[in-house]
């Protein structure tokens, strides 16, 4: 009887799931190195976290943080602190991969991790690239310039978007929190059963693994609905479907894929946790449960996903190219019945993740011929980029030189899949290095430098300076290099024959690549560090490059019409649009920076604690369930349930913002706007500009 | 808002005491209706001895004309140009179900009739 | 009817209630699309359940475990209630005076309870058969369907008290009208759900 009470109290949790407990009851160097690693981890996350206390504390900040952001409704905060959280697991799911090329780079027959280590840091590799970095990082960029674009003064659903916020930062926080309480699941980022089955795996990872991707998945759902419900309803007068700037259409794209692609992962991973939990057999390999349905659902969300994390880039790309070659996007009705038809197709694909399942020749064809379609509008989009860039006066500034990567890397990434759809040759190929280095070098080129080149281009929108060029580049070509230099060689071991995944090999022959490849994990990760060296070094010279004026790139689309940062209503009066790229054709016509006729009082939703309160009760909640304490689970989703309910009788939902309160604002920037001088594309990069450009009419396009 | 809800009932213009009407009727011609296309499948089950293919097209047949009344009758779906939007929706997601879920039924029973013959129903 | 009073699918409240149709219409086409991606929910587990027929492991099947006459009950309950869900709309449009309103929306309630009772019972009785999910995959894949459906009965019923609770406290506002106008919605929808459960899970398998 004495051991019920710490129980109760502590589920499954004990001593031996810190990090470095096995090493101390038995201390092997092997056991050490890895107690080491882990501990480290551990002991990062236990510091980076306490770090934050005291800096805020020390700094006398968290009223601040907490009216001002924590339980701000407002969609460009909101977009920033999806952007953190993305780059704070960036920077560890980065350090892990650098992990795993160290390993297989010494791993002829050996190497320094353990089987279980390995497992985790490709696990939580995966899961944390897609879900808490590639999914938060793409949220927050659309989140912050989606409305600004439409000319739309927040969300739909502000509220919704905390509780988006929300259960993203509690799956993180779990996805962290496993660092110290370990291990997390070793099963792979898609962790199919039956190895993710509770007769395999009966400890605590799979849970975590289960509950974190969830929250992701609700938070995505929600955030699909807000998304789109905002471009329908809330685009200013005359900002027809066919005027809006392609990253909104593309928003739009990614939002009805995450309406309708997320389901079928919810559906995976729950019925994964009943057989966990409540001794289901939908997916067991004994009593008529049958493991292949979950490849099968898992893969239903899988493909559209894909393009959930592909069409935003597609959309910033476009921007960018468009933007920095000084000209009007070259075929833009083609461009979005391009992406229509890849959000269209990306539900059609999604057996090429399984052609060796051992359906027939005839099923492996049509869905074979379905992905190679793709290809025809990823094409178009090519071309039309390029003839974008045709006859443009291109600047390569920082976000053109990851287009430009983009562009070449991407299309070789996308032969590759062509390759990879042939069902004859994926059995060939299939889970070896060769797919490994296929799907980064979409992810990687795509999405990555996407987002890399939209933090590069928007940053000045967001935060009143530019980031710095000169680290900025650096960062750009050793992303470009090292990506090259640790990938390039997979494709060649995969034709090799060696397997994803493989903690050691045996075969001498591919030793050389996978150094080659452990030599572009390092430049890599310089990258990362010349991303935080222009962070810093961009802060600390903040002042010579103000962007008040608003505009620094000489912009096309709304955003640009406002002040850097936008006010929290973003537009004194809603915009009317006439044409597409709304603000060049102001600008053209020298109707930019106009003073209104009258300024209205501007509704804005109210702050609200309810992101706050999901953040927290969701995570506790994905850990008791993960240690099974179920009192932590029962309170945390009782006060959850209040929480809603509580919220339903809450009416004031709104504050005003006084109109002699918007004149003051918009005439001070409007006066602040008179006293910039304007500069031409030659000084885009100097201090001089100050984020107004010269007319367009006088020849701006050097 | 307030509670001005004193007054009993609500002055209703002509024009809306008609709506009153035809939209009581249509409640009760959507119960009528479904509750007809409810019982026909439940009495060919219990009492009917057809052949089971038949049966099931009977089954089936039914459950479409009744999704279809109850959006129709009360949830209010219709044809009207102003409504088309909603109407897309619904059938957008009515093109995604039918190819995730009519993907997954021909995905597994090929595997099954390959592979896994004892999962045959 | 004229064209602002018909701007969403469902019931439109019509321009005596614009303060609620303007500010929050926003409001009523979101929840329609979070419907949709609810059923779509509910389509991958039909048809999981469709994949998972065999799989009975040589444990009970559907003639085994299912009872024709509680479904047909439970269907007329659930059919019963969207209708007077229905009634109490039209309460909600047409008067001022919240009473007929709370009073359809109770019966509605209780009949939602009524299911739920109902479904609990039957599935007490499955579980007296051997009808337990960790007997066979059959038997996992009904459980993971059909009390799905019945949570989100559950769920509903939570929102119609905590919607009663707030026409006691703030009268029936543009806020309580939007929440109706959503639960309406949801509550037909989820008849809908039960159209393809009752055909395609008990007829379909006692066929």
């Amino acid at each position: 009887m004495s051991g019920d009470l710490p129980d109760f109290i502590f589920g499954k949790l004990d001593w031996d799931t810190l990090p470095f407990w096995d090493a101390l009851k038995d201390p092997t160097t092997f056991k050490i190195i890895n107690a080491v690693i882990s501990g480290g981890a551990g002991a990062l996350v236990v510091l980076g976290a306490l770090g934050v206390v005291i800096l805020v504390t020390w700094l006398g900040k968290w009223k601040y943080l907490w009216s001002e952001w924590l339980t701000s409704p407002d969609h460009k905060k909101i977009g920033i602190m999806f952007i953190v959280i993305a780059i704070v697991m960036l920077a560890r799911a980065v350090i892990e991969a650098v992990f795993m090329r160290a390993q297989q780079a010494v791993g002829l027959d050996g190497g320094f991790l353990s089987p279980e280590h390995f497992g985790e840091f490709f696990t939580t590799h995966g899961t944390i690239m897609i879900f808490f970095m590639a999914m938060p990082f793409l949220t927050g960029i659309i989140n912050y310039v989606m409305p600004l674009q439409i000319g739309a003064r927040d969300l739909s659903f502000p509220v919704m978007n905390q509780i988006s916020l929300g259960l993203t930062a509690a799956g993180a926080a779990i996805v962290m929190i496993s660092l110290v309480f370990t291990p997390f699941s070793t099963g792979g980022w898609s962790g199919y059963p039956p190895y993710t089955e509770r007769a395999y795996n009966p400890g605590p990872g799979v849970d975590y693994w289960i509950w974190a991707v969830t929250l992701s998945t609700l938070s995505s759902t929600l955030t699909g609905i807000n998304f789109a419900v905002t471009i329908y309803k809330k685009r200013a007068p005359g900002m027809k479907l066919f005027r809006m700037p392609l990253f909104t259409w593309t928003a739009l794209t990614t939002a009805i894929l995450m309406i309708f692609g997320m389901p079928p992962l919810t559906v995976a991973t729950a019925l994964l946790a009943l057989d966990r939990y409540l001794d289901f057999h939908m997916f067991t390999s004994d009593l008529g449960g049958n493991m292949m349905n979950y490849v099968n659902l898992f893969w239903a969300f899988g493909h559209p996903e894909v393009y959930i994390l592909i069409l935003p880039p597609f959309g910033i790309f476009s921007e960018i190219f468009s933007t920095f070659s000084g000209k009007r996007i070259f075929g833009y009705p083609v461009l979005v019945v391009a992406t229509i038809c890849i959000s269209i197709l990306s539900f059609i694909v999604w057996l090429h993740h399984f052609f060796t399942m051992g359906q027939d020749a005839a099923v492996n064809a049509a869905f074979g011929i379905a992905t190679m379609l793709i290809g025809i509008p990823t094409g178009v989009k090519v071309y039309d980029w390029m003839l974008t860039m045709y006859r443009g006066r291109v600047r390569l500034s920082v976000p053109m030189i990851y287009a430009i990567g983009f562009i070449m890397l991407f299309v070789l990434g996308g032969l590759t899949g062509i390759i990879l759809a042939t069902p004859s040759v994926d059995y060939q190929v299939h889970n070896s290095l060769f797919l490994i280095a296929h799907f980064h070098n979409m992810l990687i080129p795509g999405l990555l430098f996407g987002m890399l080149s939209a933090t590069n281009f928007w940053f000045p929108k967001a935060l009143g300076f530019r980031l710095e060029e000169r680290w900025g580049r650096r960062a750009a070509y050793s992303w470009i290099v090292g990506f090259m230099l640790a990938f390039f060689p997979l494709y060649v071991l995969g034709v090799l024959g060696m397997p994803r995944r493989s903690l050691t090999f045996f075969e001498p022959a591919y030793l050389p690549w996978t150094l080659i490849a452990g030599f572009g994990a390092l430049v890599i990760l310089f990258a990362m560090l010349c991303l935080l060296i222009q962070l810093w070094v961009s802060i600390r010279d903040r002042h010579q490059n103000m962007m008040t004026a608003g505009d620094p790139w000489d912009g096309r689309s709304l955003e640009w019409s406002t002040s850097s940062p936008p006010p929290e209503y973003n537009f004194p009066v809603i915009p009317e649009v006439h044409s597409r790229d709304a603000y060049m054709s102001e600008k053209e016509q020298g109707k930019a920076h106009q003073v209104p006729d009258e300024f209205p009082d501007i509704v804005m939703p109210a702050n609200s604690a309810m992101g706050v309160i999901i953040a927290v009760t969701g995570s506790a909640m994905a850990f008791g369930l993960t240690w099974y304490i179920w009192w932590l689970v029962i309170l945390a989703g009782v006060v959850t349930l209040v929480a809603v309910i509580a919220r339903g009788f809450v009416r004031k939902t709104t504050r005003v913002i006084s109109s002699d309160e918007v004149r003051r604002t918009h005439l001070a920037w409007l006066e602040c706007v008179r006293k910039t001088t304007p500069v031409d594309r030659s000084k885009e990069q100097s201090p001089e500009n100050q984020g107004l450009p010269v007319p367009p009419v006088n020849g701006a396009v050097q | 808002m307030s509670r001005r809800a004193l007054s009993k009932k609500r002055e209703l213009s002509d024009e809306e005491a008609k709506e009153l009407v035809a939209e009581r009727r249509g409640y009760v011609w959507g119960l009528l209706a479904a509750l007809v296309l409810t019982l026909i499948p439940f009495g060919l089950v219990a009492y009917a001895e057809i052949e089971p293919l038949t049966l099931y097209g009977s089954i089936a047949a039914c459950a479409i004309v009744q999704i279809v009344v109850h959006f129709r009758f009360f949830l209010h779906i219709t044809l009207a140009r102003n409504k088309r939007e909603d109407l897309q929706l619904i059938l957008f997601t009515l093109l995604i179900l039918t190819i995730m879920g009519g993907g997954t039924l021909w995905i597994l029973f090929n595997l099954y009739y390959r592979m896994m013959p004892g999962m045959i129903p | 009817m004229t064209r602002t009073a018909m701007r969403h699918p469902g019931l439109n409240l019509g321009p005596a209630h614009a303060d609620a149709e303007d500010t929050r219409e926003e409001m009523i086409f979101g929840f329609w699309v979070f419907m949709m991606s609810d059923f779509v929910i509910f389509g991958l587990l039909f048809a999981t359940y469709v994949v998972m027929l065999g799989g009975t492991a040589g444990g009970p099947g559907p003639h085994e475990l299912f009872e024709m006459k509680s479904v047909f009950i439970e269907t007329l309950i659930l059919l019963t209630s969207s209708f007077t869900f229905g009634m109490a709309s039209l309460a909600l449009k047409y008067r001022e005076d919240t009473k007929p309103l709370v009073i359809w929306l109770i019966v509605t309630l209780l009949l939602g309870v009524a299911f739920i009772a109902y479904e609990l019972k039957d599935f007490h009785t499955m579980f007296g058969k051997g009808g337990v999910p960790s007997r066979s995959g059959f038997i996992s894949a009904f459980f993971s369907l059909v009390p799905l459906h019945g949570l989100h009965v559950l769920a509903a019923c939570i929102w119609l008290i905590a919607l009663l609770g707030q026409i006691a406290v703030h009268g029936l506002d543009s806020f309580v009208k939007t929440g109706l106008l959503r639960l309406a919605i949801l509550w037909h929808f989820l008849d809908i759900v039960w159209i393809c459960i009752f055909s395609l899970v008990y007829l379909g398998g006692l066929t």
